[in-house]
């Protein structure tokens, strides 16, 4: 199917739907003189509840497309709206609180705060969001149980194994009930076996808390949970296929792993 | 503090708050984790504010033997002389102290600040303000600026009443001017804050301009 087509399909009727859409979305990085369009025209939407997996090489720009639905980086040119909101109209503090309450992030690095523990971590965007300090402890709690690591909680990161450092960053994506979760190659610094321990526990976040899910990734193991696979390629949606139309290229794919 | 029964109010939906209780924990839990090199940021005040006090010190007691010191040491002290000479001279020497100290705070931030490059990205990512960035970073000088002040403060006044006391017997505890070097130990404290307060202020703006983007890549 083409790009096009897929469009049309997405169009108009669902419009309210549409919890992250972007129209026309560039970046360009200026370094000196050179500059380089690390996304070319960006149009996409993701829909409520969908599980979203965004592939593409190294360098095609995933992690600057990611920036841009994260609110996290502006586009040169182009829109982004969250909840049909256009993010650049907000001020610094709607921001922050986009980032606090609306969307969880995930990091390939997992990202956490050295100086803290599990808990801590998991509770700081509850504490930003005003939540009071014991009920924001007892919140950590139960996401960190959920993620696996309830015997844990009071462990530096440091002390903790990759798999399980992402599982706090899994729990604190989580801590302010997020409409969107975002990942940027969640399972990129992970053996195999975690890695698919991790997307996992994103699909049934997704399946029991309706929680979008946004993720990039090279790993092709993460199509298998994806209702939808964006295809980047040097700054362009190249392919955008649902999950059904995608089974037949699966079978060769888990042929090739195992 | 208040903006826990404001957010239980409801009133404030899109409050993005950090109680000050909360900063003070993390940025405490930031200077300790960099113990040594906190170590040498405070060392640096310790010296700077040590050698004010020392100064003023000097100054409250000279003057209460003036007052009221044994007719030796009064001549002593005439033979001396307080020349204005070496009063301007010692000011410029503490300005100068004082201004390296300013300059070593600010340099110890700055590193700080360039270590912490993700981890204050991540926080903006989880929806920190720019003033939270600023409150941790301020915070963490602050910090080291009481804690060297405090021990510059007892340092100098101990130093000075000491090596009074060698040059003119009992009388500088005798006549010790309790009250005067009191006041002058607070403008001391107060100096030290305000110059870790000002060292860390360039720092603390700088990590909180940094955009949070920059916080996703993984090379750093
Ligand atoms: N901050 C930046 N400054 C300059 N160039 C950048 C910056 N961030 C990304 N780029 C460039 O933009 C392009 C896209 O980068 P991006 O990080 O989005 O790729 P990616 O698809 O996430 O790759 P990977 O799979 O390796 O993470 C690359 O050519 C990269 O060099
Ligand atoms: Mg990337």
């Amino acid at each position: 199917m083409t790009e096009e087509q897929t469009a049309v399909m997405d169009a108009p009727d669902t419009e309210t739907q549409n919890i992250v859409r972007t129209r026309g979305v560039k970046r360009v990085y200026q370094m000196g003189k050179l500059s380089l369009e690390a996304l070319k025209g960006i149009d996409m939407e993701v829909q409520r509840g969908e599980y979203i997996s965004i592939m593409g090489p190294s360098g095609s720009g995933k992690s600057t497309l990611f920036n841009m639905i994260g609110a996290l980086d502006k586009p040169t040119e182009g829109k982004v709206y969250i909840d049909e909101v256009d993010v650049a109209q907000l001020d610094a503090y709607e921001l922050a609180w986009l980032r606090c309450r609306k969307i969880g992030y995930i990091f390939q690095t997992f990202n956490l705060i050295p100086v803290m523990t599990a808990l801590e971590n998991v509770t700081l965007p509850m504490i930003f969001a005003g939540l009071a300090t014991d009920e924001a402890i007892d919140k950590g709690v139960d996401l960190l149980t959920l993620v696996g690591l309830g015997e844990r909680v009071q462990h530096k990161p440091l002390e903790l194994s990759g798999g399980q450092q992402q599982r706090v960053a899994v729990a604190r994506a989580l801590a302010n009930d997020p409409a969107i979760v975002l990942a940027d190659e969640p399972t990129g610094n992970l053996d195999r076996k975690t890695g698919r321990e991790i997307i996992e526990l994103l699909r049934e976040l997704n399946q029991g808390k309706q929680v979008t899910i946004i993720s990039a990734t090279h790993d092709l193991k993460m199509l298998d949970v994806s209702d939808r696979i964006l295809w980047v390629q040097d700054g362009r949606i190249t392919k955008n296929q649902r999950r059904d139309e995608l089974d037949l290229d699966l079978g060769q794919i888990g042929a090739e792993e195992e | 503090m208040t903006t826990e029964s404001a957010t239980m109010a409801g009133t404030t939906e899109k409050q993005i708050s950090l109680p000050l209780s909360k900063a003070i924990e993390i940025s405490f839990r930031s200077l300790r984790i960099r113990f040594w090199r906190s170590l040498i940021t405070i060392g640096g005040i310790f010296f700077g504010i040590a050698f004010l006090m020392s100064i003023l010190t000097s100054a409250s007691i000279n003057e209460a033997l003036v007052e009221g010191g044994s007719p030796q040491v009064r001549a002593l002290l005439e033979q001396q002389g307080a020349d204005g000479d070496s009063a301007t001279q010692q000011v410029w020497l503490v300005s100068l102290s004082l201004l390296v100290c300013v300059v070593g705070i600010t340099n110890a931030m700055l590193m700080s600040v360039t270590e912490r490059y993700r981890e204050i990205g991540t926080m903006k990512c989880l929806g920190a303000l720019d003033k939270f960035i600023i409150q941790l970073f301020v915070l963490e000088s602050t910090f080291q600026g009481l804690v060297g002040s405090i021990g510059g403060v007892i340092m100098g006044c101990l130093f000075m009443l000491i090596s009074m006391m060698t040059s003119y017997g009992w009388d500088p505890l005798v006549l010790f001017p309790v009250l005067e070097v009191a006041q002058n130990g607070l403008y001391s404290l107060g100096a030290g804050l305000g110059l870790a307060i000002i060292g860390a202020l360039y720092p603390a703006y700088r990590a909180s301009q940094m955009p949070p983007a920059d916080a996703m890549r993984t090379e750093v």
